[in-house]
């Protein structure tokens, strides 16, 4: 069983098992954060941007100054955002038979796995999973097709120019496999390979293995993995959450047992508690609108954003913003919103009840119908027209490269009334602003990451109790910033396995059994012999017949002439096919009374010799040497068979045969 | 009548019936019949309290035996508890209970004792051996009949005689947690009785030639004490820690010398058994004024005890030492060293140079971290969350130890706050660990920010400061801290800051508390706009209580009015929830009156707004659901008024008018006594009398007040005080009309010497306003008084009989229910013997 791990971002996996004679690719999450490398795509021609100086080398060599841009000391790359996709060539991905997806987060890479490199297999993920996967691929693409940019910088990723940039360019990584977004196409032919499936729907994979997931309570049909045979279990927990927030509750009882539990997607920001975070949030969001102030929030259009917007339901009244406008501007804004309304049976209990009253599961429905929430496409149309301030506006990109946010960042940056609000975690956002500095807006960084903490890890695999753990390398030590954190860790016996970005994990275990079935007629024809209270014996003949990883015993082929009224024994001695069975012994030889047996047939100046592993029994006189140990009994004469075969009959007289 | 009693003697019935009036006498047959009877089944036992404290204060007035004797039908329910019946353990422990507090009178003991009641009662014969003794009730009546019964030497003897002893003793392990402390409790009264000696005189110093009783008793507490089995060692030193406390005549000091052996004995055993008991006994010990500690080795015991027992066990008996006003100055040492102790190791831990940790570490061995792996996270916990309570506990007192480590404790409750915090960064394995334990736990930093708040007191070197400064805003800053954790934290700060060193002569904050504020009004701003309305509240009330004190310093007022909480705090007086209202109105009416509600934006401005805070409250005032917000209008009214707020001074008549006339309606009494509280104010300053020092003192004015009275009185009479303040005479909650009466009362004291005014007593005005009062006494309140002259007022003052009222009003709520008489008929009335219900039903 082999773990290879394609990508090296923890919370966005990639990794393909191997497991029996399946290769199955878990998660393909598409690490976005390359994008902070380049600058923001602004819908509007921005004259800030466009006039940024050209970067030159220390000894004033400017031949790079059209791909990369200097802004307030940070050097970044003018052209197409393009993203760092999973490792291609650590494995022939065209052999992998299965992608299993754990949530919508984790499936951002599919176009570029499934549409470029032989693919030919079935992806299975949730129905909310492809739908809100869509969206957001949706939006991704939308953001960066409608503002096309003319040029395409590549020269800057010549390796040997790398090595003469500032950082954090010159420390990225794979460079020369980044790639642009995919397009719409290849996202609804991606799709298309999608099948659908339900948590605990068991799902056999070519006889081998047997794939279910699981609820994990992070998103809105986020799944684990159990990926089991019939002697062996796996588990994939990837993005789970304990916390009560919207999406149904994390089954964990199905997790126990595990011979090997991958483990991966914790939370991001281990130190700061959700629940802080979001009164941090409304604090601050709070602060700025009363003093007239916009606030900004960069979002994906999914997740976080339906807990923020009931959390601001139950707030905005008792804060006394009820008169203050709530834009979410995203190309999905009204499919997010609708779906997620729809998706009943994917959330948790008290969701799910009020459903039956009947009433809209989340409450950003009624902030909706009384106008205190209001969506847009894009900012261009109506939203330009309604548009109040001060205001709270939710829109995308969280990396402020590309998205309607770009445009917001430019028009209140300048304020210092107007705060923006981080509640995603996976930029940082330091690097998220800098192409914007310097910036007289307020910042606060509130990242709201529901996903598993140091804390709860430690108990659920207390609770779970897997053989192995295999884990991100990154969760093996504590965080660099935070180096005598030695709570902000996972901490089991025995150590977790870790894994980086491409590597090939051996996992630490031995396939032993494997399960056989026999047909009923031959089962039938067996006799078995209890050789201890409770074991019973048979011995069996059988033809095994192998197909779609199902292994069967089936009886083996009758004799041309069948032999009836003879003892069902001799009938299997008779097939010419098969060699003459030797029965098989049991039991043990106690010494004395075989001394006894030996000297009752004429043996006599018999000595027995206590061994390490058993008996030699010495018959001086025959120069004979009886070895009898735990698992083999030898009887060594001096050619004299005629001896050896009396001997042989006197031991099996102690053995039982079948 | 029971055999072998005496008929009671009729001479005496004229003396007894100053005990028990003639009405109880005749409901009290009927009651102990009922009691008597097993099918009337006594509801509710709180009766039979009741009843038997009654008997308790006649016993106590007068004498039993006439008691008894007046009323044989007493003697009769006693007797009857001897038959072999299915009679409730109520009433059987009524019975027992009430027998011993007859008895406790020698001579009623001696009456009883003749009809062989109380052996029969109290010994083998009675409930003792029948199956009513299963039940707990009946145990401790016979315990507490006991107790009673136990006054004087023939008690002793009768307890000698019976064997009741050996019961108490088996008693003291009793299945019921109050029987076995009530038999300990009974031990100790025993033997105390018995040392006090036949003839009063001074028992024997030596223990041999005690009294058996008592040297029974002792005989029993040396065989617990060598006991091996803990629960008896426990009641072995139960018994010791009250006798000691209870008991400081010579003889304690013999019982002591005997005894101690056997308690250092208990310290060898490993672990120590009874710990606390252990540790209660040794301070009940040390404290007694009977003992010379020094020449009975208690020193040496108590400082062996200190470095046998754990950490734990250790910190109480510890703190307690400290707290013992002569004591030797190694003892002090050894127990100061044992509470610092889980300090040290925190600051050990944490040091970057192992062995600097400026505790003094004592001679106690390395107890918190004794024993590796470390302690769990609970042990440890509580353990640190003892020791920071009782340092804390220790701070104020004088005898506090001297040199107190000011600097390493300061050192240590920071220390202990970035390691809940997570922003310790701890050098070593052990301080690694401890981080781990402690990251997030709520209970050390409530603990340790009380601590930190009372090191405020004294000094710390700057360094030490800035760091306690540093570590309250990370608190205050910090989205993880709990509501109760950052209103700790609001209070430590708020005491930081009082503390911190003050320029001579200036009382605003010094530059570095300056600096600090500039930091923390950020965070108060944030806090204000918190979505948990805790935090929203404790905000307001720091935010108040700094205005309070730096509200008329000009770096304070800079530096608030620079920021947005002015504006926030008035955006909170329309919060959702009630106590932030209240909190709210609060703030604003401090901020308000010193001129810290709104940053300077111009002249024109600043009037309009500032009125429009009046208006505010006036709104809250008469229109909040709730009373909390309305309460706080009233008292900020009542500041303003006192202070002669700008926008009250300028007219103060419509100002009180309106404020009474809404009060008046408020349905929450407190709001309508706040309303006198003004009224009372306004009086004062209308009678231009200074504030006597009780406002509430009738006492004669000084001098009479200036000007005529009539004109002085004209001005309560235009705000309509009075009629607000006769409409509260008659308020249906007596707070309100006893602060009425109070200031009605004030009002005439002030009033009388005065005669400038023609009082109109017989005036058709004055009828018309007592006939109002009359209707308004009745309950019907419907009908206003309309305009009233001074005169009027005056001469319907003196009508009223105000003292009478404030007598009445004096009276409890339940002092008719309250009467013995009541008390009987309640009970004949639940289980029906009464025809009718005459007694109130409360």
């Amino acid at each position: 069983m082999k773990l290879y791990c394609l990508s090296g971002h923890p919370t966005l996996p990639c990794n393909v098992l191997k497991f029996k004679s399946t290769t199955i690719m878990l998660d393909c999450g598409l690490d976005m954060t390359s994008t902070l490398n380049f600058l923001p795509l602004p819908l509007v021609q921005s004259p800030r941007l466009s006039n940024l100086p050209g970067w030159s080398l220390k000894d004033g060599n400017a031949f790079l100054d059209k791909e990369l841009k200097e802004c307030s000391g940070h050097v970044f790359v003018d052209s197409v955002p393009e993203f760092c996709l999973p490792e291609t060539e650590l494995i022939d991905l065209s052999t992998v038979d299965v992608i299993l997806i754990s949530n919508y987060h984790c499936m951002m890479a599919l176009p570029y796995i499934t549409e470029h490199t032989g693919f030919s297999g079935t992806v299975y993920a949730t129905e909310p999973t492809i739908q809100i996967g869509r969206l957001l691929m949706e939006e991704l693409v939308n953001f960066i097709e409608r503002v096309p940019k003319a040029q395409s910088a590549s020269l800057w990723k010549n390796k040997d120019i790398q090595r003469l940039l500032p950082s954090p360019l010159k420390d990225a990584v794979e460079v020369s496999t980044w790639r642009r977004c995919y397009t719409m196409q290849e996202v609804n032919s991606a799709l298309s390979k999608i099948q659908l499936v339900g948590y605990s729907q068991k799902i056999e994979l070519f006889g081998a293995v047997q794939v279910t997931p699981l609820s994990s309570g992070y998103a809105l049909g986020s799944s684990n993995w159990i990926i089991q045979s019939h002697y062996e279990k796996v588990s994939y927990v990837s993005g789970s959450s304990l916390l009560t927030t919207h999406p149904q509750p994390m089954d964990q009882a199905s997790l126990k047992n595990s011979d090997v539990l991958i483990l991966t997607g914790l939370t991001q920001i281990p130190t700061a508690n959700p629940d802080g975070m979001v009164g941090e949030f409304c604090s601050n969001l709070a602060l700025t609108v009363r003093n007239g102030g916009n606030v900004l929030v960069p979002c994906y259009p999914s997740g976080v954003i339906y807990d923020l917007l009931e959390c601001l339901y139950q707030y905005i009244d008792s804060a006394g913003l009820s008169n203050i406008p709530f834009y979410f501007i995203s190309p999905v804004a009204n499919s997010s919103l609708e779906f997620s309304q729809i998706f009943a049976e994917w959330l948790c209990h008290n969701k799910q009840t009020k459903v039956y009253l009947p009433e809209p599961p989340f409450p950003h429905a009624e902030l909706i119908q009384t106008n205190k929430l209001k969506h847009y496409p894009s900012l261009h149309g109506d939203f330009s027209s309604d548009f109040r301030q001060p205001c709270v506006v939710f829109t995308g990109h969280p990396s402020l490269r590309f998205g309607d946010v770009v445009h917001f960042m430019e028009l209140w940056g300048k304020s210092s009334l107007n705060t923006v609000i981080f509640t995603e975690p996976d930029f940082s956002y330091l690097e998220a602003l800098a192409p914007y500095q310097p910036l007289a807006m307020k910042c606060i960084y509130c990242p709201i990451d529901t996903r598993l903490n140091f804390i709860q890890v430690s108990k659920l695999l207390k609770e779970v109790q897997p053989l192995h753990v295999v884990c991100p390398e990154q969760y093996t030590q504590p965080p660099p910033a935070q180096s005598h954190r030695m709570d902000l860790m996972i901490d089991c016996q025995p150590p977790a396995m870790s894994y980086r970005r491409a590597e090939v994990l051996a996992l630490p275990f031995k396939r032993r059994y494997e399960k056989i079935e026999i047909m009923p007629e031959l089962a039938d024809a067996l006799v078995p012999m209890e050789i201890k209270p409770g074991i019973s014996l048979a011995t069996v003949s059988a033809v095994l017949h192998t197909k779609d990883n199902k292994h069967i015993l089936q009886p083996p082929p009758r004799p041309a002439q069948p032999t009836g009224g003879k003892k069902r024994k001799r009938a299997t001695e008779d097939i010419p096919d098969c060699k003459v069975l030797k029965p098989l012994l049991s039991g043990s030889i106690p010494v004395e009374q075989f001394v006894q047996t030996l000297e009752k047939h004429g043996f006599s100046d018999i000595k027995v010799e206590d061994t390490a592993k058993g008996h030699i029994v010495l018959l001086q006189e025959a120069e004979t040497l009886i070895q009898i140990e735990e698992d083999s009994t030898h009887i060594i004469c001096d050619n004299d068979e005629m001896l050896r075969v009396r001997l042989r009959d006197l031991v099996l007289k102690f053995l039982q045969k079948f | 009548m029971t055999e072998g009693l005496p008929v009671p003697s009729a001479g005496l019935a004229g003396i007894s019936s100053l005990t028990m009036d003639p009405e109880c006498s005749q409901l009290l047959p009927a009651l102990c019949a009922v009691l008597a009877d097993p099918r009337q089944p006594m509801a509710d036992d709180t009766c039979l309290e009741k009843l038997l404290d009654w008997f308790k204060t006649i016993t106590e007035a007068g004498s039993s035996l006439l008691l008894l004797q007046e009323n044989p039908c007493l003697v009769e329910l006693l007797c009857h508890m001897l038959k072999p019946q299915d009679l409730s353990s109520r009433v059987l422990s009524f019975s027992l209970r009430l027998t011993g507090v007859l008895a406790a009178q020698e001579d009623c003991f001696q009456y009883l004792q003749q009809g062989e009641l109380l052996p029969k009662l109290f010994g083998e014969a009675g409930p003792l051996g029948g199956a009513a003794w299963t039940s707990p009730a009946v145990r401790s009546g016979w315990i507490q009949g006991l107790r009673s019964l136990a006054q004087h030497p023939s008690a002793l003897h009768f307890l000698a005689h019976c064997g009741a002893v050996d019961t108490i003793f088996s008693l003291q392990e009793d299945s019921s947690l109050f029987v076995a402390s009530a038999a300990g409790q009974l031990l100790v009264h025993i033997l105390g009785l018995s040392m006090q000696g036949p003839a009063g005189g001074p028992p024997s110093l030596q223990a041999g030639d005690w009294p058996a009783c008592a040297q029974k008793i002792v005989g029993h507490i040396e065989e617990s004490l060598r006991a091996t089995a803990t629960p008896q060692i426990t009641q072995a030193l139960n018994v010791l820690t009250t006798t000691f406390g209870h008991y400081h005549d010579p003889w304690t000091q013999v019982l002591w010398v005997q005894l101690s052996p056997l308690v250092a004995g208990l310290l060898e055993k490993d672990p120590v058994p009874a710990a606390h008991s252990l540790v209660d006994l040794l301070l009940s010990v040390a404290r007694s004024p009977g003992l010379s500690s020094s020449s009975c080795g208690l020193w040496e015991t108590l400082a062996q005890t200190l470095s046998h027992l754990s950490p734990t066990q250790a910190g109480p008996l510890a703190l307690g030492i400290l707290k013992l006003q002569d004591c030797p100055q190694a003892l002090r040492a050894q127990a100061f060293a044992v509470l610092l102790q889980p300090l040290a190791c925190v600051l050990k831990a944490m040091a970057q140079d192992p062995g600097s940790s400026g505790v003094p570490d004592g001679t106690v061995g390395d107890s918190m971290t004794a024993g590796t792996p470390l302690p769990s996270k609970a042990a440890c916990v509580g353990l640190l969350c003892r020791s920071l309570a009782h340092l804390e506990l220790l701070l104020p007192l004088p005898q506090r130890p001297c040199p107190w480590p000011q600097a390493p404790l300061l050192g240590a409750a920071v220390t202990l706050l970035q390691l809940c915090g997570g922003s310790a960064r701890p050098a070593c394995d052990m301080g690694r660990h401890l981080c781990t334990l402690l990251l997030g736990c709520v209970r050390v930093q409530r603990a340790a920010l009380d601590f930190l708040g009372a090191l405020s007191d004294g000094t710390g070197p700057r360094e030490l400061v800035t760091q306690v400064f540093a570590v309250l805003l990370e608190y205050l800053r910090s989205p993880d801290s709990s509501p109760t954790v950052l209103k700790k934290a609001f209070q430590a700060t708020f005491r930081w800051l009082l503390s911190s060193p003050k320029t001579p002569g200036c009382w605003d904050l010094d530059p570095h508390a300056l600096l600090f504020l500039r930091d923390l009004l950020p965070v108060l701003q944030k806090r204000l706009c918190s979505p948990c309305w805790e935090v929203r509240d404790s905000s307001l009330e720091f935010l108040t209580q700094m205005a309070r004190h730096w509200g008329g310093q000009a770096g304070f007022r800079h530096a608030l009015l620079a920021s947005e909480v002015p504006k926030l705090t008035e955006q909170l007086l329309r919060d959702p929830e009630s106590y932030v209202r209240a909190s709210a109105v609060t703030a604003m009416g401090q901020l308000s009156s010193q001129g810290l509600c709104f940053p300077p934006a111009g002249p024109e401005h600043h009037g309009g707004q500032q009125k429009s805070l009046l208006v505010e409250l006036l709104h809250i005032l008469s229109t909040d659901s709730e009373g909390f917000p309305r309460r706080a209008v009233m008292q900020v009214f009542t500041q303003w008024l006192r202070d002669s707020h700008a926008d009250v001074a300028g007219d103060t008549e419509q100002f009180v008018a309106g404020v009474l006339q809404v009060a008046s309606q408020d349905l929450d009494w407190e709001v309508r006594a706040q309303g006198l509280e003004l009224a009372l104010v306004f009086l004062e300053q209308t009678l231009g009398q200074p504030r006597s020092h009780c406002p509430h003192a009738v006492t004669p004015p000084v001098e009479a007040p200036v000007g005529p009275l009539a004109q002085a009185l004209q001005p309560l009479c235009r705000v309509r005080l009075f009629d607000f303040a006769f409409r509260a005479l008659f308020d249906c909650d007596r707070p309100v009309a006893q602060k009425s009466c109070d200031l009605l009362l004030f009002l005439r004291a002030k009033t009388a010497s005065s005669s400038g005014l023609q009082e109109s007593r017989s005036s058709p005005d004055v009828a018309s306003v007592e006939a109002a009062l009359q209707r308004w006494q009745a309950g019907d309140q419907a009908q206003p008084l309309g305009d009233l002259e001074p005169e009027v007022v005056l001469a319907v003052l003196r009508s009223l009989d105000l003292e009478g009222l404030r007598g009445a009003l004096a009276e409890s709520s339940d002092h008719v229910e309250k009467s013995p008489q009541s008390l009987l008929q309640d009970m004949l009335a639940t289980v029906g013997v009464l025809g009718e219900n005459e007694a109130d039903c409360y």
